[in-house]
């Protein structure tokens, strides 16, 4: 297990992505992904909280903006390195064990709908060891348990540096419940995550 | 290793399976796994293992822990793109048959039904038409049977109504009582609510459209082909098939004897 202190370039053996984020997390994401090039050798699954009401654009936004492939996150869909997943509004997104996505419409959690908590519960469940889980700046407390789950099953957890974070709250939530393996800058994760691809799996 | 909790989990089902034929074997895992946990936390049990103790020994205990496996979420019209395009593009050729049968496969509390008994009355089509409303949960049966709905979310629905092409006034339908709605029971007087399960049942009928939304979800890939197969099955030839807005036939096995319609709005024909 990596210390708080580690390096990012000792993180190894990654299979699969996961990010949440919530106020302030467009931004926030387009940092992080601007350093990503288009062959990008892993899943990035994503849940960026948004009102109901607005109709995702977020796939497309970010499409035009990320060199890797970007598209919004559907029932049954079995992973593919190298895209970027974006939870659709209305539905929880998880992570199946044969690594496929599922969508769900269980209660909200913390208010939301796709809940980042439920992503990166199924996702720990799903990979284990070989997770990545990344949370970022937000005004609410998801994320924060499905954090500390992606740890209790060995995976890799980051959390953006709060004092930098738009809105520390959700930052700060994590960091309450659980130490995380690293606490960087939005560049410093888009360089760890720059990094990963290299990493031999 | 697999885990405790993970062989628990798969024990429940089974166990569930066996002694009620309840199948959810072929459910989506994590959604499971979740409401599980849920349930764990009201029944007040320590571990899956107590809570199969409790419930293969105690039926009223599994029909208070289906009512945590299955997920009731519905509204009126909801999605009012997707009825209008059925009013637009669907009604005028289902006017051509000289009567009807729709199969709605998951109803739950019967939201579903009367937007569709409510479609097809102001549509001229209620009279001719037989609607087979369908779950696996009793409880959600009983209600959709009554059609008593809360005035509150009655009134969110009005909106859904007159996006989706509604003719009339919404209160039309129902008559308010306290802080209920309870809905006109002409609506249901073509309705036939029945206990069928996808993952164990098989075809009754021949029908000209099945309307599964939000359903299918919840199902692996495996469970999701048997209920396609189903639905192939039942409708006519260039019957009607229409899904719930995030779901597809895209990954299916019966993906290339479907044809989309609407496609945005899910509305397939069979071919």
């Amino acid at each position: 297990m990596n210390q708080a202190a580690a390096s990012p370039a000792q993180v190894r053996g990654i299979e699969a992505i996961v990010i949440g984020a919530s106020a302030g997390g467009v931004e926030a994401l387009l940092t992080v992904f601007a350093q990503l090039p288009a062959d990008f050798g892993l899943p990035i699954i994503t849940v960026l909280h948004l009102p109901d009401e607005r109709r995702s654009q977020l796939a497309e936004v970010f499409d035009r903006r990320v060199a890797m492939p970007v598209v919004e996150a559907r029932d049954k869909e079995v992973l593919k390195p190298g895209t970027l997943y974006f939870a659709g509004p209305g539905y929880h997104l998880s992570v199946e064990h044969d690594r496929s996505l599922s969508l769900s419409q269980e209660d909200r959690v913390h208010h939301s709908r796709p809940a980042i908590d439920f992503l990166f519960e199924s996702a720990a469940d799903a990979y284990g060891t070989g997770l990545l889980a990344i949370l970022l700046t937000g005004a609410n407390q998801d994320g924060a348990r499905g954090l500390a789950h992606v740890k209790q099953q060995g995976g890799t957890t980051v959390v953006q540096e709060p004092t930098e974070a738009r809105v520390a709250v959700m930052p700060r939530a994590a960091l309450a419940l659980h130490t995380p393996d690293h606490i960087l800058t939005l560049s410093r994760i888009g360089s760890l995550l720059a990094s990963l691809e290299y990493s031999p799996c | 290793m697999e885990k405790s909790s993970d062989i628990e989990l798969r024990l429940l089902i089974e166990a569930i399976y066996l002694k009620y034929s309840y199948d959810f074997r072929d459910y989506s895992g994590a959604s499971v796994k979740r409401r599980v946990a849920h349930a764990l936390r009201q029944f007040d049990c320590a571990t899956i293992s107590a809570l199969q103790e409790r419930v293969l020994h105690d039926p009223a205990a599994f029909m208070q822990l289906l009512q945590f496996l299955t997920i009731p979420v519905s509204e009126m019209f909801r999605d009012p793109s997707h009825f209008l395009a059925i009013r637009q593009e669907v009604v005028p050729l289902l006017k051509t048959y000289p009567s009807i049968k729709i199969w709605i496969a998951g109803c739950s509390t019967g939201e579903e039904v009367y937007s569709m008994a409510i479609l097809l009355r102001e549509e001229g089509l209620l009279e001719r038409t037989i609607i087979y409303a369908t779950d696996i949960n009793p409880a959600s049966l009983d209600k959709a049977k009554q059609g008593i709905f809360s005035l509150e979310n009655v009134r969110a629905y009005t909106a859904n109504y007159q996006q989706a092409g509604g003719q009339r006034s919404f209160a039309d339908y129902y008559t308010a009582a306290y802080d209920y709605a309870i809905f006109d029971k002409t609506l249901r007087e073509n309705v036939t609510f029945a206990d069928h399960s996808l993952a164990t049942d098989s075809v009754f009928s021949e029908t000209q459209l099945i309307s599964c939304r939000n359903v299918l979800i919840y199902f692996n890939k495996k469970l999701q082909d048997r209920a396609f197969g189903l639905f192939h099955e039942s409708l006519c030839h260039r019957g009607f098939l229409v899904l719930g807005s995030k779901e597809t036939l895209d990954f299916s096995a019966y993906s290339k004897q479907f044809e989309p319609l609407v496609k945005q709005e899910r509305i397939y024909r069979k071919l």
